[in-house]
C-alpha cells in the first residue's frame, strides 16, 4: 500500500499544484488604466507578483525631441490627466532653470495655487478609486462630487477642466480671472467641511479600517531603497517632502507642515498610506489660502509672465517637483537649438508600481486592490 | 573615509568625493545640487560610497543621453535628510555599451535600468532581470537612440 | 352522453373550487381561486365556441370537467404566483437603484415611471444579446448550473407565502423546506465555478462555499430558536404566534444575526465575495454573458426578496399587525415589511465596504455563532419561564 503511494506523492510534488498564476489585467476592474498584474497565489495568499506595464508607451520623450520648447507644454498635460498642471509646471520650471531666468513673483504664487488645486483633485480621484476598490460606490461618487468643484476652479483659471495648458516658460498664460481668488477661498472652505462626510464614512467604519489595517507593511528603509515616493513614502515614516526640503517656486515662503506618519516606528501599513493623502488634502487647502493672500498682496496689475528666448543654451539640467503621486523629475539635455536634445521624465508611479511585488507579497487576494489603490495608478505617466 | 555622513552639505560631498575618488570630476555645484562626472570603471564603487557613506538612500533616475559617439548615463541620487541631489554622469563609449548595474545598491533603480537598456541599448551588467519593459518583446532596435529617426525627422 | 347547454352562462358558472374533489388546497387560496376563475372564463369561452360550431360534442364537456379544470387552473396558478414574485423583484431592483442613487447623491435610474422601466429595458437588453458559450468550458455543467440556480431561486421565491391565503404549499415544515432549498444554490455556484475553466470563476466558486459555511450554521440556529419559541415550523403558525408581540423583541440579537446572514445568503454587498468585482472581475459569473447573466441576476434578486420575506416572517410578524391581526390586504402588509427589510439592506450596501473572506469567516464563527447560541439560551429561558 505504502509503496504504491510513493510515485503518486512524487508526481504531486513535481506538479506543484498548489500555486497558480492569476493574471489581473490589462482590462480588469481593479487596474485603473491599462496594466497587468501577474499574481502567484497560494490559496488565498499572494506569494509573488509581477507588474507588467507598457501598453500605453507612446514614445513621449522621443516625440519631444521633435518639437520646439513652447510646443511641448500641451504634451505635458497628457502625461497624467489627474496631475496635468504639475507636469506642465515641472516642464516650464526645468526649461526656466536651463535658461537661467527668474519668473515674476505673481506667477510663482499662481503656480502654487494651481498645483495645490491639482493635488486636491488628484487625491480626490484617488479616493474615488479607493472606494470602488473596497467595493463601495458611495465613496466613489462623493469624492467625484467634491472633485467637480475643483475642476470648476480649473475652468475659471484657464478655461479647461483637465488638460489645462496653463503654465508657460517664464510665467503663466494669463492672470487669475476676476473673483477667482474669492471663488477658490469659498471652495476650499466648503471642501474642508464636506470632506468630513467622507472621512466619517470611511474612518468611522470598522470594515473600511480593518480592510486596510495590518496589511502590507513597508519600512522606511524599504521605501527609500525601492524608490517609493510621495504620500505612500511619508505614510511609512520617511520625513521628506520636496516642497519643504528642496523648495521650488516660492514654496519656501509659504508656511506649512508636511504630514508624516510613523516618524518614530518607521514602518507603515496600508491605512497609514491612505491616511496621509487625506491629511495632505487639508494641508493643500492651507497652502492655497496663504498663496491666495500673497497674490492679493502683490496686486492686480503685477506682471505674471516674462519674455523668454526660444533657444536654450547647451548643457544638462533637471527640475524636481512634488507631484500628487510622488517625486517627479524632468531631466533636460539641450544642445543650443530650439528643440530639446533629450527630455527624460521621471514618473513617480513608474517606480512605485515596481514596488508592487514587495507590497503584494503575503497579502490576501482580497487585499490586493486595497494595497495597490495606495499607489494611485495613472498609466499616462507610467508608460509615457 | 570611515565616518558616515547622514546629512552632508554640498561642500562635504565635494570634499569626500574628491578625497575618496581622485578620478571623479566635480563639474559644478549650486544650492542643493552637485554635478559630478566619473569614469565608467569606478561608477559602481562611487555609487556604493555615495549610498553608504553619504546616505543617499534614494536613486531617483537612471537614464541615458545619446551623444552619437558616446552615451552618457545619468544617475540622479537623492538624500532624504537634506534634499541635496547628486547628478552623476558616466560616459560610456559607443563601441562597448556596458556599465555595472546599481540595482544591488538601490532596488528602485531596477526598472530605470531596464528602461534605459530597452530604449538605448546600454547593457547593465549584473542586473537581475534585463528584459524589455515598455516596448514589445519583439523589438530588435533601440528607439531612443539618435540613429533611430522619427518619420518627421528624416 | 347528451346535455342541453344553450347560453354561455352555462359554461362559465364559477363553481366553488373547493367543491371540486381534485383541488389540491384544503384551505382558501387566493391565487388558486383567481386561476380557477380565469380558467372558467378561458375554458368556458373555448367550450362555448366549440359547442356553437359542433353542438353536443364531448370536448366542451371535457374542458370543463373537474379533473381538467384543476390541471389548467394549476398551470395558470403557477404563472400567477411567478409573475407576482417577479414583479416584487422588479420593484426591489427599482427601489435599490433609486435609494442607492440617493445615498450616493445622484438620481438613480430615470427612464419611464420614475425609472421603473429601466429594469424592463435592462431585461430586454440582456435578452437581445448573443448567447455565447466559451469553447473550453464544460458545456453541460456550465448551462445546467444556470438553470439550476435560477430555477431554485424562482422555486424558493414562489414558496414564500404572502399571507394566510396566498401560499403554494402549507406544510408543517414549511420554513425548513424553504431554507433547505435556499441553501442549495451555493453548491451549484461551486460546481459552475469549477465548470467554467476560469481562474476567477474557480476562486469565486470556492469563496461561495467558504461564505456558506460561515453563515449557514448561525442562521439555522436562529431558525431553530424561532421554531422553539413558537413550537412549529409552519410559517402560518409562526406568524400567528406574533399576534401580540413581534419576535424581534425577545430575539433582538437573533434578528441582527439573521439579517446579516440573510445578506450573506443572497450574496449582496458587502458580503458579495463570490463575485467581488475589483478582485475577481465578476467572480463565478465571469464567463456568463447575455441572457444567462441576466437570469443569474434575476435569481440573485429573487433570493434577495426571499431573504427579506424570511426576516419579515420570522421577526416582524409577517402579514399581521399587532393588536389588529389580519387586515383585508395582508399581502400588501407583508410586502411593505419585506421592502422595509430590503431598504435596510440597501443602506448597509451603501454604507460599508466589501468584507474580506477571512473576515467573514471570523464574523460567522466568532461573532454570529456565539450570538446565535446566546439568543437560543434566552429563548430557552423564556420557554422555561412560560412566556411562550
Amino acid at each position: 500500500m505504502a509503496d504504491s503511494l510513493v510515485p503518486v506523492l512524487e508526481a504531486q510534488e513535481k506538479m506543484d499544484t498548489d500555486k497558480m498564476w492569476v493574471i489581473w489585467g490589462p482590462q480588469h476592474p481593479f487596474s485603473h488604466g491599462l496594466w497587468t498584474l501577474k499574481l502567484k497565489i497560494d490559496g488565498e495568499f499572494c506569494v509573488d507578483a509581477d507588474p507588467i506595464v507598457g501598453y500605453l508607451h507612446r514614445g513621449w520623450e522621443k516625440e519631444t525631441e521633435n518639437r520646439d520648447y513652447a510646443r511641448i507644454i500641451p504634451m505635458t498635460d497628457r502625461l497624467c490627466y489627474c496631475a496635468s498642471m504639475t507636469y506642465s509646471h515641472l516642464y516650464c520650471m526645468t526649461v526656466e532653470k536651463a535658461l537661467g531666468i527668474d519668473i515674476p513673483e505673481k506667477a510663482k504664487y499662481i503656480r502654487i495655487v494651481a498645483d495645490e488645486v491639482c493635488r486636491i483633485q488628484s487625491h480626490l480621484m484617488w479616493l474615488a478609486a479607493v472606494g470602488t476598490d473596497m467595493g463601495n460606490l458611495t465613496v466613489f461618487l462623493w469624492a467625484m462630487r467634491e472633485r467637480e468643484y475643483f475642476l470648476d476652479l480649473n475652468v475659471k483659471l484657464c478655461g479647461a477642466r483637465m488638460t489645462t495648458n496653463y503654465p508657460r516658460i517664464g510665467g503663466v498664460r494669463n492672470d487669475i480671472t476676476d473673483l477667482f481668488d474669492r471663488d477658490i477661498l469659498r471652495t476650499v472652505d466648503r471642501f474642508e467641511k464636506a470632506m468630513w462626510d467622507i472621512i466619517y464614512l470611511i474612518d468611522d467604519s470598522s470594515v473600511f479600517v480593518s480592510r486596510m489595517r495590518k496589511i502590507s507593511y513597508l519600512t522606511r528603509e524599504q521605501c527609500a531603497n525601492m524608490g517609493l515616493t510621495g504620500p505612500a513614502m511619508r505614510g511609512c515614516g520617511v520625513d521628506f517632502d520636496i516642497r519643504r526640503d528642496d523648495p521650488y517656486d516660492n514654496y519656501d515662503k509659504v508656511d506649512f507642515e508636511v504630514p508624516v506618519l510613523n516618524k518614530e516606528t518607521k514602518v507603515g501599513d496600508t491605512y497609514d498610506r491612505y491616511m496621509i493623502r487625506i491629511e495632505e488634502m487639508f494641508q493643500s487647502c492651507d497652502i492655497i489660502r496663504q498663496a491666495v493672500q500673497k497674490i492679493r498682496a502683490i496686486g492686480k496689475n503685477a506682471p505674471y509672465r516674462i519674455k523668454t528666448p526660444t533657444k536654450v543654451p547647451a548643457g544638462t539640467t533637471f527640475g524636481r517637483l512634488e507631484d500628487p503621486r510622488g517625486e517627479s523629475i524632468m531631466y533636460l539635455a539641450s544642445d543650443g537649438t530650439d528643440k530639446p536634445y533629450r527630455l527624460k521624465v521621471r514618473s513617480p508611479i513608474f517606480t512605485n508600481v515596481s514596488c508592487s511585488k514587495v507590497m503584494c507579497e503575503g497579502v490576501r487576494i482580497a487585499d490586493v486592490p486595497a494595497v495597490l489603490a495606495q499607489i494611485d495608478m495613472c498609466l499616462g505617466e507610467t508608460d509615457r | 573615509m570611515d565616518t558616515v555622513l547622514q546629512s552632508p552639505s554640498v561642500e562635504e560631498i565635494t570634499q569626500a568625493l574628491k578625497s575618496e575618488f581622485p578620478a571623479v570630476e566635480i563639474i559644478s555645484t549650486e544650492e542643493r545640487r552637485v554635478k559630478a562626472k566619473c569614469p565608467r570603471e569606478i561608477s559602481h564603487d562611487v555609487c556604493v560610497f555615495i549610498h553608504e557613506k553619504l546616505t543617499f538612500e534614494h536613486c531617483s533616475v537612471v537614464t541615458a543621453v545619446d551623444y552619437i559617439d558616446h552615451l552618457m548615463i545619468v544617475y540622479l541620487l537623492a538624500n532624504y535628510y537634506t534634499g541635496i541631489m547628486i547628478d552623476l554622469d558616466v560616459d560610456v563609449p559607443d563601441e562597448d555599451l556596458h556599465i555595472d548595474s546599481v540595482t544591488d545598491i538601490w532596488e528602485g533603480a531596477n526598472w530605470h535600468e531596464r528602461e534605459t537598456w530597452e530604449l538605448f541599448g546600454v547593457v547593465f551588467d549584473n542586473h537581475p532581470r534585463l528584459e524589455r519593459l515598455l516596448t514589445p518583446k519583439t523589438y530588435e532596435f533601440f528607439p531612443f537612440r539618435k540613429s533611430y529617426k522619427l518619420r518627421s525627422q528624416e | 352522453m347528451s346535455y342541453e347547454y344553450t347560453s354561455i352562462r352555462d359554461f362559465i358558472d364559477f363553481p366553488d373550487p373547493y367543491d371540486n374533489p381534485f383541488t389540491p388546497f384544503l384551505t382558501s387560496n387566493l391565487p388558486y381561486d383567481l386561476s380557477y376563475g380565469l380558467w372558467q372564463i378561458i375554458g368556458g369561452t373555448i367550450a362555448w365556441l366549440i359547442n356553437v360550431i359542433v353542438p353536443g360534442n364531448g370536448v366542451s364537456k371535457w374542458l370543463l370537467c373537474d379533473e381538467v379544470s384543476v390541471v389548467f387552473a394549476l398551470a395558470i396558478f403557477m404563472l400567477v404566483t411567478f409573475i407576482v414574485a417577479f414583479v416584487v423583484v422588479l420593484l426591489n431592483l427599482w427601489m435599490e437603484r433609486k435609494v442607492l442613487g440617493r445615498l450616493m447623491d445622484r438620481r438613480g435610474t430615470m427612464i419611464g415611471l420614475k425609472g421603473f422601466l429601466q429594469c424592463v429595458a435592462d431585461g430586454l437588453k440582456t435578452f437581445m444579446k448573443e448567447n455565447t458559450i466559451p469553447s473550453k468550458v464544460d458545456k453541460m455543467t456550465y448551462i445546467w448550473c444556470v438553470s439550476l440556480i435560477v430555477g431554485l431561486s424562482c422555486f424558493v421565491a414562489v414558496m414564500v407565502p404572502l399571507s394566510q391565503r396566498w401560499y403554494v404549499v402549507n406544510y408543517d415544515t414549511g420554513l425548513l423546506i424553504i431554507m433547505a432549498f435556499y441553501a442549495l444554490a451555493p453548491f451549484f455556484i461551486l460546481v459552475s465555478g469549477w465548470a467554467q475553466n476560469n481562474k476567477y470563476s474557480l476562486i469565486g466558486g470556492l469563496r461561495a462555499a467558504e461564505l456558506m459555511i460561515s453563515y449557514e450554521v448561525p442562521m439555522l440556529i436562529i431558525i431553530a430558536t424561532t421554531s422553539l419559541l413558537v413550537g412549529s415550523f409552519n410559517i402560518g403558525d409562526i406568524v400567528n404566534a406574533q399576534d401580540e408581540i413581534w419576535l424581534i423583541i425577545p430575539e433582538f440579537l437573533g434578528f441582527i444575526v439573521f439579517f446579516f446572514c440573510a445578506i450573506a445568503e443572497c450574496e449582496r454587498p458587502p458580503f458579495d465575495i463570490a463575485e467581488a468585482e475589483t478582485e475577481l472581475v465578476e467572480g463565478w459569473q465571469t464567463e456568463y454573458a447575455g441572457m444567462k447573466w441576466g437570469l443569474i441576476m434575476l435569481g440573485d434578486y429573487l433570493r434577495g426578496s426571499v431573504s427579506c420575506g424570511m426576516v419579515a416572517i420570522m421577526f416582524l410578524g409577517g402579514w399581521t399587525i399587532p393588536f389588529i391581526g389580519e387586515t383585508p390586504i395582508p399581502e400588501i402588509i407583508f410586502l411593505i415589511k419585506a421592502w422595509f427589510v430590503f431598504f435596510l439592506m440597501i443602506l448597509v450596501r451603501g454604507a460599508i465596504a466589501r468584507v474580506r473572506p477571512d473576515q467573514i469567516l471570523n464574523l460567522g464563527w466568532k461573532v454570529f455563532m456565539p450570538l446565535a447560541v446566546f439568543n437560543l439560551a434566552i429563548a430557552v429561558l423564556l420557554k422555561i419561564g412560560g412566556f411562550y
